[in-house]
């Protein structure tokens, strides 16, 4: 099981890092979530893993650990937000320029402000 | 009056001019006047406590962990600046009222110059080190304001940068400086810094405390090496050089060293460093000023030469040297100030300050003539006037300053300094006002209105009142001088008189005033050999090392920040990787504690799914809508991790997050290119392989590892589980920890999400106001659209199910403090559910029957969270404090009302104002794209009149 989830978070974390290396804005952004996957279950492990244990109090005989699960919740619902800007910057930059490279454009030869 | 105040007023003046513009000129001026005179008055309340020796102090801690506290005294070396600063501060106020145009905005001007004499004062105030720092930059920069307050004029705007950079870095080894002093003491407060002399001076980090402290003063007063930049600060209206360059700011380096003097002096590296220094600058200034031209040029010059005086006298370190200084700082001020104001009249009248163009001014401007002659002849150091007692006691000084073992060599230096001095105040007199009338003046000059020469003529009565009765200023030079010497040095015998008989000091007198005449009489040839000599030109040095500095640091920038995101996040990973390389090399691994769990078929086969989906995520990633499936698979499979880990909460939040981020994405589909081409070469493809594999190893490794051991230190969840029923009344722990133990956290975060809203709203208004919009009306959908946009099963179905998910989302948030659920996974059903009656009846439709705007949503969701919060204060507990009970509303289960449960509808509200004010962004991008959006909901809809599409029969009925 172990072995699954830390193999899962390096797929992940592989494939997130392959794709923000990518130069067009939406393969970054795809690779951008999957990392935000990678980070969340990462932090998420950080409390173990605890099968058929309940972060709820009841008649249990052992509970799993809620405090990364609280600190997880938020970090998904806020990398929703992330995500959602990060989104419209891409598609403003697109629509505003008809580009969505990553890059800015290589500096003119003679270090004049070409790149701006 | 209280010390904060006296303070305080300049700065709280400050936003007065301002205001008082439209009034009239005379009106703000006369606001500004009010002010400062309030402080003088002020400041004056506390003259008898300091006159009987008395500090007066006022305080309160501003950060006390950091030695860093508001802390003000009021000692005779404070009193004497504060009073110089406000009094000539009046003078200046009146002047400049007279002195600007028309056309100069006046309101900005006295905003600027108040806030210059406010940090002033805190500067000569402070009790604190680091306080007194805060004022010092403050006066760096509000004399930048003031030196480019003609921002038309370009030498006005690099005279301002010039001088905001010298003295800027000079601050900055000031910090450094006093930082040291600071740790050696182990207090930043003045009041105990001057009490420990031996400790400082025994101290190994003595030396550098005392460099940087002296580049900072030397800096602000224009010493050399840095004296350049004060005569390119002319470049400012006359009342600023009057004020900042002859009064006060330039007064403040002598000052510091004024104030540090019990501390820092006396030992053979201040004398050494700020006696050379004082005299280098005292001579060639003097030098300088006798050739310049520019009125304002040789006046500026010339405050450098006498700052060299004063400094020098500060640096031979005997109270005698002290008191010599503080007597010139009081008679500089008033006759340069003076000068300055006379040379502005000449100046505002002429149409010119040069020289050359000038001469025969006494039968044009009596008044101005007489003013200036006197002030002049003051400097020259002339009997009878203010000039000539300071001088005297600075050369009966220096006949006893023996620097570099050679008897003779400050003595000389000293007549040669004087000698020039008087030189360029005679060619000031001669050449400006004696002499036959011209007739080719720019302008028509006469004397102005009293308005401007009343102040410098009030000077000009000083000067001649110290000069023939100095037993009147002996006290408040006696007081002063006691002030600087504090405990480290007996206070002086001597007296200020006129007459000290047949000393060394006279015959100097003598010598310098004879050469002075002498070397005027040679002007020309002088002025030919001058023109002749090479000599560097500190502008072109200054601009030569900017220029070096500004290619170094485009050099490096360019070179490091060269636009390629890309690059900087390989450079990013690979950085990351090798750190964590090296802590696990020099780090220790502990035997494995924890057992493996077993894994069963479903958990390996939704492993399997993940990794298959991410790898065909990587590989097929150029078909953006397949990429969209796959990412959402391996979404899923994350929730149905959280699932099987016993994270139900987190499951159902990632679910939902799943749901609104893939529509987001859509929605931006609609508008990308459905492709991405093909543009990395292989290898660059195969360097980031091999980048991602590095990450990517290593973030397994790290999780593999620390998966297989406890925790170090025992976690605090057991805290939160022992805690969560008794003081958060709820058994749903995730739940608790968010609402209740992490309220704030969570209040921080539902305002993040809703700025991250505002900012993707604002966006899109941004967007849709420019240029794209038209390109967007333009747009030509590069994919066949769907006949039926909106057809009407979904419709039908999405509206019957809409109550059912606003029930659920109900049922989950009510639940959420006991069992998983809550705000922000309830938040999310609803916005699913809305977003849901987006898609199937269009959005005029869903806009139309919109109550509230989402803005609102947001805002009310964080005014009830905050409130919720805020509440607890009304019971005297710390914000936050939830309280809870039980009640039972007869048909329902048993329910738990908490505050936890009003902070939970403050979460539940910004969430799904935020996620659906960014989904409905997206979509007014696509409506005005795509502009036939109808009104109905359905495009064939049975109740209406197909035959009349436009008027339906039956539309009120929906």
């Amino acid at each position: 099981m172990e072995f699954l989830v830390a193999s899962a978070i390096g797929v992940m974390t592989a494939g997130g890092l392959y794709l923000v290396l990518r130069l067009r804005t939406f393969p970054v952004i795809m690779g951008m979530s999957l990392l935000t996957y990678a980070v969340n279950v990462f932090l998420f492990a950080s409390g173990r893993l605890t099968i058929g244990a309940p972060p709820i109090l009841m008649d249990a005989e052992r509970y799993t650990d809620p405090l990364p699960q609280a600190l997880v919740l938020t970090a998904i619902v806020i990398s929703f937000g992330m995500t959602a800007v990060v989104v419209m910057i891409a598609l403003g930059a697109y629509l505003g320029a008809d580009d969505d490279h990553v890059d800015d454009p290589a500096p003119a030869k003679d270090g004049s402000e070409g790149a701006a | 009056m209280s010390l904060f105040l006296i303070v305080a007023l300049p700065f709280l003046g400050a936003l007065l001019p301002g205001l008082m513009n439209s009034a009239g000129r005379s009106a703000c001026a006369g606001v500004t006047f009010t002010v400062t005179l309030a402080a003088l008055v002020g400041l004056l309340t506390n003259l008898p406590a300091v006159l009987a020796g008395d500090v007066v102090t006022a305080g309160v801690d501003w950060l006390p962990m950091l030695g860093m506290n508001f802390n003000l005294m009021l000692d005779g070396l404070g009193f004497f600046f504060a009073a110089l600063i406000l009094g000539i501060g009046l003078l200046i106020i009146t002047y400049g009222r007279f002195y600007l145009s028309r056309d100069d905005n006046m309101g900005e001007f006295f905003t600027y110059l108040l806030l210059f004499q406010g940090a002033m004062v805190g500067i000569v105030m402070s009790d604190n080190i680091l306080l007194l720092l805060v004022f010092w930059e403050l006066t760096s920069l509000s004399s930048f304001l003031l030196i480019g307050y003609w921002k038309h004029l370009p030498e006005g705007r690099a005279g301002a940068r010039m001088a905001l950079t010298v003295t800027g870095m000079g601050g900055l080894a000031m910090i450094g400086g006093m930082l040291i002093l600071g740790q050696i003491v182990g207090s930043y407060d003045l009041s105990v810094i001057l009490q420990n002399r031996e400790m400082i001076q025994a101290s190994p980090l003595y030396l550098p405390a005392l460099i940087l402290i002296l580049l900072g003063c030397f800096t602000k007063s224009a010493q050399f090496p840095f004296h350049f930049w004060l005569p390119h600060a002319m470049a400012a209206p006359t009342p600023v050089s009057a004020y900042l360059h002859s009064a006060t700011m330039v007064k403040a380096g002598i000052f510091l060293m004024a104030r540090m003097w019990p501390v820092l002096s006396g030992t053979p590296e201040w004398f050494m460093i700020v006696t050379t220094a004082g005299l280098i600058t005292m001579v060639l200034g003097a030098v300088i000023a006798l050739f310049k031209h520019d009125l304002k040029a040789l006046l500026a010059f010339s405050t450098v030469s006498h700052l060299g005086l004063i400094t020098m006298l500060l640096g031979t370190g005997t109270a005698f040297g002290a008191m010599a200084a503080v007597f010139h700082i009081l008679n500089h001020a008033t006759f340069k100030a003076a000068l300055f104001m006379s040379a502005g009249i000449i100046d505002h009248e002429a149409h010119t300050r040069d020289i050359r163009r000038l001469g025969g001014l006494r039968h044009l401007m009596p008044i101005t003539f007489v003013m200036a002659t006197l002030a002049a002849l003051s400097m020259a150091g002339i009997p009878y006037l203010n000039g000539f007692l300071s001088k005297e006691m600075m050369l009966e000084e220096a006949t006893h300053t023996v620097l570099f073992n050679t008897a003779w060599l400050v003595p000389a230096l000293a007549v040669v300094g004087s000698l020039f001095s008087a030189a360029y105040c005679f060619r000031l007199i001669s050449h400006t006002f004696l002499g036959p009338k011209r007739d080719d003046y720019p302008a028509h000059p006469h004397d102005p209105p009293f308005g401007m020469w009343g102040p410098p003529a009030l000077l000009v009565v000083l000067v001649v009142l110290i000069g023939c009765l100095p037993f009147l200023a002996e006290p408040l030079v006696r007081m002063v001088t006691a002030a600087v010497l504090g405990g480290a040095a007996e206070m002086p015998h001597a007296h200020l008189k006129i007459w000290h008989g047949l000393t060394p000091a006279l015959y100097m007198s003598i010598a310098a005033v004879g050469g002075g005449l002498l070397v005027l009489m040679f002007f020309r040839p002088l002025l030919r050999v001058w023109d002749a000599a090479p000599r560097p030109e500190a502008k072109v040095i200054f601009e030569a090392v900017i220029a070096a500095a500004v290619a170094v640091a485009r050099w490096v920038i360019h070179g490091l920040h060269n636009g390629a995101f890309t690059r900087y996040a390989a450079i990013m990973v690979v950085t990351v990787v090798a750190l964590g390389y090296h802590g696990w090399r020099t780090g220790m691994v502990g035997p494995a504690t924890r057992t493996m769990q077993a894994a069963g078929a479903i958990e390996i086969a939704g492993w399997a799914m993940l990794v298959a989906a991410t790898l065909g995520l990587v590989f097929l990633h150029r078909n953006r809508l397949l990429s969209l499936i796959l990412i959402a698979i391996v979404g899923l499979m994350v929730s149905v991790g959280f699932v099987v880990f016993s994270a139900p909460d987190l499951a159902m939040t990632q679910l939902t997050v799943e749901v609104v981020t893939i529509i987001l994405l859509l929605l931006a589909l609609n508008f990308l290119p459905n492709r991405t081409p093909i543009e990395s070469t292989v290898l660059r493809r195969m360097r980031d392989v091999v980048v991602a594999l590095g990450g990517g190893v290593t973030a397994a490794l790290m999780s593999w590892h620390f998966l297989l051991r406890d925790t170090v230190a025992p976690s605090i969840s057991e805290f939160h589980l022992a805690n969560s029923y008794k003081g958060g009344g709820g058994t749903n722990v995730v739940n608790v920890i968010l609402v209740d133990f992490r309220g704030f956290d969570t209040f921080g975060e539902i305002i993040v999400l809703g700025i991250a809203a505002l900012l993707i709203y604002a966006l899109t208004e941004t967007l849709l106001d420019g240029p794209v919009r038209a390109r967007l009306l333009n747009r030509k959908p590069d994919q066949p659209r769907a006949g039926d946009m909106h057809p009407m099963m979904m419709v039908v179905l999405t509206r019957v199910i809409m109550p059912v998910v606003l029930m659920v989302g109900f049922y989950i948030f009510l639940r959420g403090h006991n069992e998983p659920g809550g705000g922000f996974i309830a938040g999310l059903i609803v916005s699913v559910g809305v977003v849901m009656q987006y898609m199937a009846s269009g959005f005029s439709w869903a806009t139309a029957r919109q109550r509230y705007p989402y803005h609102g949503i947001i805002g009310a969701g964080v005014l009830v969270a905050g409130l919720t919060g805020i509440g607890s204060w009304f019971v005297g507990k710390p914000f936050l404090t939830s309280d809870h009970t039980y009640v039972r509303i007869p048909p329902f289960h048993e329910v738990e009302l908490a505050t936890a449960a009003l902070f939970d509808l403050g979460v539940f509200l910004a969430v799904v104002g935020a996620v659906m004010l960014s989904l409905e962004s997206f979509s007014r991008l696509a409506r005005r794209a795509h502009v036939p959006d109808t009104e109905h909901a359905m495009d064939i809809d049975p109740s209406r009149d197909p035959a009349d599409p436009v008027n339906p029969k039956l539309e009120g009925g929906l």
